[in-house]
């Protein structure tokens, strides 16, 4: 039995988690998820600004301080920290932490092949509305292919007690410890469907431990040092879910189940570059107090092409946001609405969409809303997007000016005007994944 | 009789891109025929009104007596797109647990 944590499950999650994990019991490896589709982006901007930079920035920092506990527990780390230069990111970590071994996974990052796929007539269309990736070519700003686990595992294999990934998939992170030290192959369809589905429960940190959870919400204990996921994974591939004793947060069956069930797509196919895993064949059983086991899952081959996610500057958007008071607080935001997209439309400014909420009545649950007659107040919440920055940003002028110039009972306008924001967004498509070449490098320091 | 869907099961919602996924799991494993008879595509869609300008699809995982949803085009844009406050779908969920559904008293 092997124990693999989960300490990060995105880019900013708890600082204390990946520390506590090590501290507070074993673990043989400890996981850290920091990639989101929007940090391969705002890290290709880094790394264009300085070519030093591009990986999460707190991942050095933090290795440095548990490295004294990486060497003297034999904990292995696997991280995507790379982002788009996992070699700056092992270099640093070496830096901070000069007796550790660091290896690192290449070959994700195509934003510099893009022409030669284009060249080679990959035409690499929106897996959601099958545009060609021409149609945006020149305003890409980032291009990464998920990779898997087995990458993952190649590095570990070199003893390496850091593992620095960029784009790997968030569930290659907990299989790969499965696939190194199981011996498990590329045929064994139905133990990386196991490996997969656990990496999937634990790949959102106390997602599935009691954080984001509407089982007893209330009842959940000690919530302030909520205990993050530990998977014990057996080469038979079946495992627990479990997390350190006296540590707070709940894990059961209902738990579970509302992470497997959290981003997921058709069930019985959840493909990853490593196997397509079978959702509709995972028994759950409660194993005891804050103990899932999860038994029988299945799986398929792994597809013949890896999913690119890319990511390009759609134009700009700015959100700005005033608050009316009781009495008539809703009209009063209403009437205002009115007002500013009449002055939009007067100054003859055109976007792609105005949208309006009012918080307190509507704006998360919008027609589904229950009923709210009279509030004690309403923010009015109006944004606007368009491919015109100019426009964009005379639209942030034209909120305060209500305060005196529209209706009665306005404030909550201290931030004063919204800030204009470039909008990046995402494209998926489909490459042969004989196109992707991954490597492992160990870096000295 | 009529009963709120919190009554019978509980959710989490999330996304991806411009979809919005709906995991809806039963309290007791014995009212997963409850979900199946009574949280049909068209009822989900109806209860987002416009929020949701896609199909919604509906799967099925007896194993867990949970049913998945996918809301298409539900989410303004997507995440980095999206003007809404809720981008990511984080309160569909919740917003599904007032759906009013019919179950005989024998069943709950």
């Amino acid at each position: 039995m092997i124990r693999i944590a989960n300490g990060q499950g995105f880019w900013g999650d708890w600082l204390e988690a990946p520390v506590r994990l090590i501290e507070q019991g074993p673990i043989d490896y400890l996981a850290l998820d920091y990639l989101a589709e929007i940090t391969m982006s705002i890290l290709q901007k880094q790394k264009q600004e300085n070519p030093r930079l591009g990986y999460a920035r707190d991942f050095p920092p933090l290795i440095a301080r548990i490295a004294g506990r990486i060497r003297e527990r034999n904990v292995k780390v696997i991280a995507n920290a790379g982002g788009v230069n996992p070699v700056a990111c092992a270099r640093e970590v070496l830096r901070l932490a000069p007796a550790l071994k660091v290896a690192v996974v290449l070959g994700d990052d195509v934003f510099s092949r893009l022409d030669e796929f284009l060249a080679k007539g990959f035409e690499m269309r929106d897996m959601d509305t099958g545009a060609p990736l021409a149609s945006i070519r020149p305003r890409i700003l980032s291009a990464n292919a998920y990779i898997g686990a087995f990458p993952l595992a190649e590095a570990l294999a070199t003893g390496a007690d850091v593992v620095v990934a960029g784009r790997s998939t968030d569930t290659a992170l907990t299989l790969a410890p499965m696939i190194h030290r199981f011996g498990w192959q590329p045929r064994d369809y139905d133990k990386l469907a196991a490996g997969t589905i656990a990496g999937h429960i634990v790949e959102c940190g106390a997602q599935c431990t009691g954080g984001n959870c509407q089982v007893d919400w209330q009842s959940i204990p000690d919530m302030a040092n909520i205990g993050y996921p530990i998977v014990e994974a057996e080469p038979d591939g079946s495992f627990s879910v479990t997390k350190h004793p006296e540590t707070g947060g709940r894990i059961n069956p209902h738990v579970v189940k509302e992470q497997l069930l959290y981003e997921l797509g058709d069930p019985k196919n959840y493909i990853t570059p490593d196997c397509i895993a079978d959702f509709t064949s995972i028994r759950l059983d409660d194993a005891g107090p804050d103990r899932v086991r999860a038994s029988g899952i299945r799986g398929g081959p792994r597809p013949p092409s890896l999913k690119l996610s890319i990511a390009y500057s759609a134009g700009w958007k700015a959100i700005g946001t005033l608050v009316y008071s009781w009495p008539q607080a809703l009209e009063k935001a209403q009437a205002a609405d009115r007002i500013v997209r009449q002055r939009l439309r007067q100054l003859g400014l055109s976007f792609d969409e105005i949208y309006t909420e009012y918080f307190g009545v509507n704006a998360c649950l919008g027609p589904a809303a229950p009923p709210n007659p009279g509030p004690p107040e309403i923010q009015l919440r109006i944004g606007v997007r368009g491919p015109d920055r100019q426009a964009v940003d005379r639209f942030t002028r034209e909120l305060v000016p209500l305060v005196l110039n529209g209706p009665p009972g306005a404030t909550g306008y201290g931030e004063g005007r919204p800030a204009v924001r470039e909008i990046v967004a995402y494209w998926s498509a489909l490459l042969p994944r004989e196109e992707i070449a991954t490597r492992v490098e160990v870096v000295e320091a | 009789m009529k009963i709120p869907l919190s009554r019978i099961a509980h959710t989490r919602s999330g996304d991806k891109g411009d979809t919005c996924n709906i995991g809806v799991i039963a309290w007791q494993d014995r009212y997963y025929p409850i979900l199946v008879r009574e949280v049909t595509p068209a009822r989900v869609k109806a209860h987002f009104g416009a929020l949701v300008e896609g199909e919604v699809e509906r799967y099925e995982l007896p194993n867990l007596a949970a049913l998945n949803f996918l809301l298409h085009r539900a989410l303004g844009g997507g995440g980095t797109v999206s003007l809404r406050t809720d981008a990511q779908g984080k309160t569909f969920g919740a917003a599904l647990l007032r759906l009013e559904i019919e179950a005989a008293p024998e069943e709950l």
